[in-house]
């Protein structure tokens, strides 16, 4: 039996939505895996939904807006994108890989895009085998949502453009470059956090294993578990006196 | 805190009675304190964003292991609250005019982006705050957010924004439900009008990474000492446990390297640091502390526990913490590719290259000035020294360069915490001198409306609940808190609000116990520990007793602690408030009685330090009493002739016997001695007999000085006594400076350190012996640059700034030996040839010196004092010297209010360092001296005379001596000694005591009101 690809799609009403329509007037023709959920626009996707399609267990999402300059709500599709790229770097960085992630775009008069769009998914999905949902994979899963549902991402990538375009609290712009790195740097600390909370909440474990199974290098753990420690999240290992600590999650 | 302050009310030939204080340190905060105690307004200004300094980052204190924030935080409250205190933080001086007494001096103050009063120190803002930036308080060893507080206990308690990390997404402005932050704010360019100014700008570390052979910053490994504090602290970023930075395992062993970027000319500091050996000491044994299979190693050069305790704290470390010392300059380190352990090479004493490894390398790193330091002292016109320390004189150990400016701490050189709160205190009484008729003129005093009397009424409470943002209100359901107060017995009004310590919240506690009449305050929100003092001034403001007043602890102790237990974090919030409601019901108002202040000093002892005292008092404006046991004044004074600086020891005292003589405010009685002594601070009376017609005196004053100094001990060891080429330092120096030629003849000269000192008869260090055996040996060579000298020592002790006379003795050519205390050095006489013999170390040979002169560095030894001890009822120390309130905080202070020591009778000291406390001494005096009227009471015990059976069980267990029996056979309490701790009340068999507002009722209505809530919820 050949493996079917489980697909879950988010299609915005103005576009994709309408273009899937006209692909169902057409007849064109595409495999049954996708469920289509309808959003009013793709800005609407909330970023964490990706992470929670797979541990629902789904193969693959897509996200399918406007074509740009198209949008119904103007910029709606330009958000979409924005936290499609950063959900996408989360993904590579927590090593779970983006692959799976499509966002694209499909006009209302576009039918036979639509049905491309979703046969080249679905094969590529099929292509890639079913998503490796194990104790690992969920943990990373875990991380990328919890990062992408924290509020300090978030607030980071929705004012992001005002603070380069417009002004900062202090009437000043802020260079793109600066605004990346500091968004790079936040993403990338919350996702390390949010593992090591994943993985000290299935049993305590010492830096040099954490750091081995985030392929971290150690005095960088250290320095996130430092941090953890710091806003009380995890702590010592009452019951461990040796040498080498091991870290617990704190309730 | 108000902004200006009135100048006009100060005349215009009248100097300036406010004072400011750069640098919000130990050393500033004492200072500031000090001031404002005793009636002047302080202006108190430090360029970072807190007060507290270095020693906010220290996790322990040698040699009592004291926990250093818990010890210093009661300060950085009580400077943050006081009401003639302003603390300006986050501020720069800029300039200076005018002259002594008038002073105009420009500060320009950084934004800090947040208000300061109406930031609540909550919190929230840090928690939302997406940028994360690196943590200079846990010395980069952990991160914080853009928008933070330096450390939880900072004072003022307010966070602010890191401007070069900010990126200005406005998420903390949102979330702040105390409207706090501004991104508007701008620096603000103020001046200020101050009669003096004392600096105590502190000190910085060593940079490590200008000793490259020891890999700082290359190998993870390697940390330096103050890091090794931050690993140590609960506070630090693995929360006290004691991980190394390359793996987070524990190390084993681990070595400390003295001396990095001290007493090193390379690096162009060829001074002393005065206080790494001992930190290293504290460090290794705290280290040892928290992992019992730590194996700590010191490499040292000397080992200077030079200090009062220092030296038994140091043998401590070696017999029960197994700290290995090891003398020898370790050359490299080297780090292991694999393990990142590092390898340590170095000449052992023996002169043998060993390796050795170890998990984690600690660099004891000096102290130097900071740049921007140097910076403001050019603004100020203040001179400094070569190393960049403030330049001052030996006998004015706290003036700078410039008249009307003072200086104190590490700025001054490089000194330990009790030497620099000394100095503070001492730099005050210096600070004011000049502006003593100025006391008082800018000083706010409080007024408060008359008493409601309240004590026939039946309790009505107030409870006001807070949400304290969301800080108690996110986890806490506040409002049914507020309605189960309200269903409570006695309680008359409740009330939530969103911040209860907001200026408006104040206003709307007052109108309710206006219009409710209300007779009890509670609180339930934070601490008692930060917030009581702030709400029992409200209540007296709506005219209840302060004591009316309680709280209950439902953020700290609760909301913060229960956060994934909401239920039962309301539930427990609940019984806090009935626990409180229940103690309200029961607390009375407490009078407190204002005794009048004798303004007058008494100064026993009239030595350098008992003068220095008696003067300084004088000058500040009091009668003073000075009395002297021998017939003359000027104590060791009158055997000492030069000090290691060269400047005249003679014609300073003839010049202060003759001001101390001349000033009319002070009474001078020689050959008196003292009989009795009664009294408690601000009224005491002592009775002294005066020889030779030994007629009685009777002295009333207000606090008492003691500076009953030490002398040297006359040896009974190498031929001392038997041989006239034989003396001891002092002996020397009477001949040096009344003999020279013949002294000069001496060819072959030995001197023998610790002679009587560091022994098992007087395990201590006598301080003193090191600097002057250089001192002299350099007059010696002065005399005659022919004469062989050799110094037989165990560590030599130059301290601080002093360590440049130990490189001159050796450049000049003194010999310097060390010997072990197993294997001392040998004297024999044979016929008219005095023969010393010692095992040479480094050639391991058995040496022998013919000389013509040996000199003994004898011990420093106490006093005959017990029985004065015994009379003034203070204790002293095993070896008979005075022994101080708290060896850190309070070095001065005896702990019975209103007396005090200073000088060598608190142990060894240099006379500069006699004078430091001598002047500290006075400004601790003033802040008694100052009031005309004192309030005694309150929290203190008393006690039902009928009950009593005078069985002396208080009297035994007061850590203060104060209860006594009198004439009725029962104990009685003197108000205005007893401190409060209710030590008493806990023992008496009788139950005849009761500590008030802490009575066995209102304990026993709490505990009781806790245990009927368990019951019932279960």
């Amino acid at each position: 039996m050949t493996f079917e690809p489980k697909i879950l799609s988010f299609l915005c009403n103005w576009c994709a939505y309408a273009g899937a329509d006209l692909a169902g007037i057409s007849r064109f023709q595409y495999p049954p895996n996708s469920r289509v959920i309808r959003v009013m626009c793709s800005g609407r996707v909330d970023p964490s939904f990706v992470p929670r399609a797979f541990l629902a267990g789904y193969d693959g999402v897509m996200i399918l807006g406007c074509h740009p300059g198209d949008c119904h709500y103007l910029t709606g599709n330009y958000q979409a994108e924005k936290k499609i790229i950063l959900t996408r770097k989360l993904l590579e960085m927590a090593g779970i890989g983006s692959d799976r992630l499509l966002l694209d775009w499909v006009s209302a008069g576009e039918g036979e895009r639509f049905s491309q769009v979703i046969r080249q998914f679905v094969e590529k999905i099929r292509g890639l085998g079913p998503f490796p949902l194990d104790q690992e994979m969920k943990g990373k899963l875990h991380a990328v949502k919890a990062s992408l549902e924290g509020e300090k991402i978030r607030w980071m990538v929705g004012k992001g453009p005002e603070l380069m375009e417009k002004e900062n609290v202090y009437h000043e712009q802020l260079p793109k470059e600066r605004l990346d790195a500091a968004i790079e740097t936040t993403i990338r600390d919350e996702l390390i956090k949010n593992r090591i909370i994943a993985l000290v909440e299935s049993k305590p474990l010492p830096a040099a294993e954490i750091s081995q199974t985030l392929n971290l290098k150690l005095n960088e753990t250290l320095s996130f578990l430092v941090s953890l420690i710091g806003e009380g999240k995890i702590g010592f290992d009452p019951s461990e006196e040796g040498k080498i600590p091991k870290y617990i999650r704190n309730v | 805190m108000e902004a200006a302050r009135d100048l006009s009310k100060s005349k215009i030939d009248q100097p300036i009675g406010a004072v400011l204080v750069i640098g919000g340190g130990i050393g500033g905060m004492q200072a500031s304190l000090d001031l404002a105690d005793s009636g002047f307004y302080v202006y108190m200004v430090d360029n970072s964003p807190t007060i507290g300094g270095v020693m906010a980052q220290l996790d322990k204190t040698f040699p009592t292991n004291d926990c250093s924030m818990c010890i210093m935080s009661p300060k950085l409250v009580e400077c943050g609250r006081h009401l003639n205190i302003r603390v300006i933080t986050n501020a720069d001086v800029e300039g200076i005019e005018g002259e002594p007494g008038r002073f105009s001096v420009t500060l320009t103050r950084r934004p800090r982006y947040i208000h300061l009063d109406r930031c609540t120190g909550c919190g929230e803002c840090a928690k939302h705050c997406p940028v994360t930036a690196i943590d200079a308080y846990n010395e980069k060893l952990s991160r914080r957010a853009a928008i933070y507080i330096k450390y939880a206990q900072a004072i003022p308690k307010v966070y602010l924004i890191d401007r070069e990390q900010c990126i200005g997404c406005g998420l903390c402005e949102r979330v702040c439900l105390a409207k706090a932050v501004n991104y508007e704010e701008s620096r603000i360019v103020e001046k200020i009008d101050v009669g003096s100014v004392i600096l105590s700008p502190g000190y910085e570390v060593f940079d490590a990474h200008l000793r490259p052979e020891f890999g700082y910053g290359v190998y993870p490994n390697v940390v330096t000492s103050i890091e090794f504090e931050r690993l140590l602290s609960a506070t630090g970023p693995h929360r006290g446990h004691l991980l190394r930075p390359s793996d987070g395992t524990v190390p084993e062993r681990i070595a400390f390297i003295q001396c990095v970027g001290s007493r090193d000319s390379n690096c162009g500091n060829d001074y002393c640091s005065s206080i790494c050996c001992m930190y290293a000491t504290k460090e290794a044994i705290i280290a040892r502390e928290h992992v019992h299979f730590v194996k700590p190693t010191i490499f040292y050069m000397d080992v200077r526990a030079y200090g009062k305790g220092f030296d038994a704290y140091y043998e401590r470390a070696k017999s029960e913490y197994g700290v290995r010392f090891i003398k020898c300059m370790v050359s490299r380190i080297r780090e292991q590719y694999k393990t990142k352990n590092l390898l340590l090479t170095y000449l052992n004493e023996g002169g043998n290259l060993v390796e050795e490894e170890f998990e984690l390398v600690v660099l004891s790193v000096g102290m130097v000035p900071s740049k921007t330091t140097m910076e403001m002292a050019k603004q100020l016109g203040v001179e400094l020294d070569g190393y960049g320390y403030c330049k001052t004189r030996p006998f004015e150990p706290t003036s700078t360069s410039k008249p009307g400016i003072y200086v104190c701490g590490a700025f001054e050189a490089p000194k330990d915490i009790p030497e620099t709160v000394t100095q503070a205190s001492g730099a005050v009484a210096d600070a004011t001198g000049a502006l003593s008729n100025a006391r008082g003129t800018l000083a706010t005093k409080k007024e408060y409306p008359i008493e409601v009397d309240v004590a026939s009424e039946d309790p009505r409470i107030g409870v006001f609940v807070c949400h304290c943002g969301i800080n108690i209100g996110g986890f806490v359901n506040v409002p049914a808190v507020k309605e189960y107060a309200r269903t409570l017995k006695n309680v008359a009004y409740v009330d939530e609000n969103l911040y209860t310590c907001s200026t408006d919240t104040q206003e709307k506690i007052k109108n309710a116990v206006n219009e409710h009449h209300l007779n009890r305050v509670i609180v339930a929100s934070c601490s008692p520990r930060t917030h009581e003092p702030m709400f029992r001034e409200t209540i007296r403001d709506a005219g209840l007793n302060k004591y009316l007043f309680e709280m209950a602890n439902i953020r700290d102790q609760c909301s913060w602690v229960h956060m994934s237990q909401k239920k039962e974090a309301t539930e427990k919030a609940k019984n806090l408030v009935r626990m409180a409601v229940a103690n309200a019901r029961l607390i009375q108002p407490l009078g407190e009685i204002a005794l009048s202040v004798t303004q007058k000093g008494l100064v026993i002892g009239g030595g350098v330090a008992g003068m220095t005292a008696a003067l300084k008092l004088a000058e500040q404006g009091y009668e003073v009493f000075l009395i002297e046991k021998e017939a003359q004044l000027g104590g060791n004074l009158r055997n000492l002739h030069y000090t290691l600086e060269g400047e005249d020891i003679q014609a300073f005292l003839k010049n202060l016997i003759n001001r101390v003589t001349g000033h009319p405010s002070i009474q001078v009685i020689t050959n008196a001695l003292v009989v009795d002594f009664s009294g408690s601070k601000g009224n005491f009376s002592t009775g002294v007999m005066v020889a030779p017609t030994m007629y009685y005196r009777k002295i009333e004053h207000g606090v008492a000085i003691l500076a009953t100094g030490a002398d040297e001990w006359k040896p009974n060891e190498y031929l001392y006594g038997e041989d006239p080429r034989i003396l001891t330092q002092i002996e020397l120096e009477n001949r040096i400076a009344n003999q020279p030629d013949e002294m000069a003849r001496a060819n072959q000269i030995v001197i023998i350190q610790c002679v009587g000192s560091r022994n098992e008869e007087r395990p201590y260090c006598s301080r003193t012996c090191c600097a002057t055996a250089i001192k002299n040996g350099l007059k010696m060579k002065e005399l005659n640059p022919g004469a062989n000298i050799t110094i037989l020592y165990r560590d030599m002790r130059t301290y601080g700034l002093m360590e440049s006379y130990y490189a001159k003795a050796r450049d000049e050519g003194i010999l310097f030996i060390r010997y072990e205390p197993e294997k001392k050095p040998l004297v024999s006489k044979n016929g008219q040839e005095l023969t010393v013999s010692f095992l040479d170390r480094i050639l391991n040979e058995e040496m022998e010196i013919k000389p013509d002169l040996l000199i003994l560095s004898s011990a420093t030894i106490s006093r005959e004092n017990e029985e004065l001890a015994t009379m003034l009822k203070v204790p002293r120390t095993a070896e008979g010297f005075f022994l101080e309130a708290h060896m850190k905080l309070r070095p001065v202070d005896f702990a019975t209010d209103g007396l005090y020591l200073a000088g060598s009778g608190h142990g060894p000291k240099l006379i500069s360092e006699s004078i430091s406390q001598a002047s500290a001494t006075v400004s601790r005096a003033c802040t008694i001296l100052s009031k005309e009227k004192i309030l005694v009471g309150g929290v203190a015990a008393m006690v039902e005379g009928e009950r009593c059976a005078a069985c002396l069980t208080c009297v035994r267990v007061c850590p203060y001596n104060v209860p006594v029996i009198n004439a009725k056979g029962e104990a009685e309490i003197d108000l205005a000694k007893c401190k409060g701790c209710g030590s008493c009340a806990a023992e008496c068999p009788a139950r005849a005591i009761e500590l008030m507002h802490f009575r066995d009722g209102q304990l026993w209505a709490k505990s009781q009101a806790l245990i009927y809530s368990i019951e019932q919820s279960a």
